[in-house]
């Protein structure tokens, strides 16, 4: 290879390459804009769910850490006040008048107070919260597994999700809410928590009541809820993807 | 006047087999019919990357490329990095941040285990945004975690799957254990090979027939080292596969932990890539590239005198 051959090709190249990762750019944010991609990267959520539904036995429990390993300072994330005039009056009267509705498609729907929740048997781990942005924090969370309520109320054979309607609503005034899967409803680990590390829930973490999940990331961790609908499908819920950030594009299927 | 030589011997001798096979003294000499002056080069094509090799490898280029940009959007999301299984925030050791000057001015801090780096225009600020990452490394180019991580989870199964069919080929057909494990005699010869690295002086004729020993460890290191290993700090980033799979978190020292060898491993991939590229370009663009599409390598040899 002669010297001024290998100088042009450098510069080829150079050139080349340059202009190739502009293309490559613009080509992603090309398919990233237009109406069929996007629907085609979406299949990774139906291939993840069904493999690490597949591999994880159904009743094992997410890692429980011990007292030494939570967090000093948890974060809140999302929504961190409601921000409403009826949600200030709960704050105002502590949760006295909170209450929780159980309905949809079950046998026996039927509503609890928050002191009526409260002497029901609670669960407590210590479990770490995995948020989708990449941090984790461990925390010791307080309350009641959520299948004890649906063992009370008896779900149908075809209510599929359970969705938790939340008292919050963003700036502009779309309802948070969130759903997961009846079956996972069951999970041990799948509680209504009141109490985070042995203190009554404060408002930026979702008093008075707050899913958690810990089989999944954050954002399925529903705070502020008011009623959990059990449904067959989630089409006409919000925007009908399952849940708040759903339907601004997160993944329902949140294992990963 | 340069001679060419066709080389297949190797596969039609040995049809399965990889076919970087050096032929010994006498066989290139045999196939060499017409008498050559010991001056003239003697060129001998050699079929040296087979079809799966090829495929897998060229799949990877896009891949990677997908999976390191869309990676880097979903950093930017908490552009910091810890280890063990908490992110406190007072023991990050690596965390990137837009920070304003006295004057008002926005910097980009780098911190890398307690020393800060003004990385602005890079690093925590660029093109006037506070972002960890700028926006041409990452997919989508703007802010936006949700779209970074569908086209992550997507590339990142298409990635595992080729990995998973390569690595049954390469053993199958002994790719991995002829062409790619370092031999004895490579162990030996490492510190040579290291300086001709150094010096820019390439192994030429019948020595670039084989991967030198260099190559070797650099192939295997990342195909058997850190590809794994980046498949599997990623798992260990899903709450769901630490329920099934809670050892992942052990050998990694936690969910954090393992979210930074993540991150290593991704730096260790681009790395490799430069180091790669710049020696494809350096060892004859052209012939590589070559061999890399069709399989076919051509060989120069000095001459036949040279090589007796």
């Amino acid at each position: 290879m002669k010297p001024e051959h290998a100088m042009e090709r450098r510069r080829f190249l150079k050139g080349a390459l340059g202009a190739a990762s502009l293309v490559a750019l613009s080509g992603c944010d090309n398919l990233t804009q237009s109406s069929w991609f996007p629907s085609i990267l979406n299949k990774a959520e139906r291939w993840t769910e069904a493999v690490q539904r597949a591999v994880t036995p159904r009743d094992a429990l997410a890692k429980e850490y011990r007292e030494a390993d939570i967090s000093k300072m948890f974060p809140a994330n999302g929504n961190t006040d409601p921000g409403t005039e009826q949600y200030a009056g709960h704050v105002a009267r502590n949760f006295s008048g909170w209450m929780l509705e159980v309905v949809g498609l079950v046998q026996a729907p039927r509503s609890w107070s928050l002191a009526a929740l409260k002497e029901l048997p609670a669960r407590t781990q210590i479990t770490r919260h995995d948020c989708v942005e990449g941090w984790s924090a461990i925390g010791k969370w307080t309350g009641i597994p959520v299948g004890d309520l649906m063992r009370q109320v008896e779900p149908l054979p075809n209510a599929r999700y359970a969705v938790f309607h939340c008292a919050d609503v963003d700036d502009e005034g779309v309802a948070y809410y969130e759903s997961i899967a009846v079956a996972d409803c069951y999970h041990p680990q799948t509680i209504l928590a009141y109490e985070l590390n042995d203190a009554p829930l404060d408002v930026p973490h979702g008093a008075p009541l707050r899913l958690r999940f810990e089989r999944q990331l954050g954002y399925k961790q529903a705070k502020y809820v008011t009623k959990i609908a059990l449904a067959e499908s989630l089409a006409g819920i919000g925007g009908g993807k399952g849940g708040y950030w759903e339907d601004q594009g997160y993944e329902w299927y949140a294992g990963i | 006047m340069a001679v060419l030589i066709q080389s297949e011997k190797a596969i039609s001798r040995e049809g399965d087999q990889m076919p970087i096979v050096e032929p010994s003294a006498s066989e290139t000499l045999s196939t060499v019919s017409t008498p050559i002056g010991s001056s003239s080069p003697v060129i001998e094509r050699v079929y040296r990357h087979r079809l799966p090799v090829r495929i897998s490898h060229w799949l990877n280029v896009p891949f990677l490329i997908i999976l390191i940009m869309s990676g880097l959007q979903i950093f930017n999301a908490h552009p910091a990095l810890y280890w063990g299984d908490r992110s406190d925030r007072d023991q990050a050791v690596l965390s990137i941040k837009p920070m304003q000057t006295e004057s008002g001015e926005i910097r980009g801090i780098t911190t890398i285990l307690g020393h800060q780096f003004d990385t602005t225009g890079m690093l925590g600020y660029s093109d006037g945004m506070r972002r960890g990452f700028p926006a041409w490394a990452t997919i989508p180019s703007a802010k936006w975690l949700a779209m970074g991580r569908q086209w992550h989870l997507f590339f990142a199964w298409l990635f595992v799957i080729n990995g998973l069919i390569f690595t049954a080929y390469a053993f199958a057909s002994r790719h991995a254990t002829r062409d790619l494990a370092p031999t004895g005699k490579d162990f030996r010869g490492i510190g040579k090979s290291l300086r001709d690295h150094l010096l820019l002086r390439h192994p030429s004729g019948k020595e670039s027939k084989r991967y030198n020993v260099l190559q070797r460890l650099a192939y295997a290191t990342v195909l058997f080292i850190v590809a794994p290993l980046i498949a599997l700090t990623g798992l260990a980033m899903s709450p769901t596969i630490d329920t099934a799979f809670p050892w992942l978190l052990t050998i990694f020292g936690g969910r954090q932990a393992a979210r930074t060898i993540h991150f290593v491993a991704c730096f260790s991939f681009v790395g490799f890539i430069v180091i790669h590229v710049v020696q494809v370009i350096l060892t004859d663009f052209f012939n590589n590239i070559r061999s890399m599409v069709t399989g076919w390598f051509l060989v120069q040899h000095k001459g036949v005198g040279h090589e007796a």
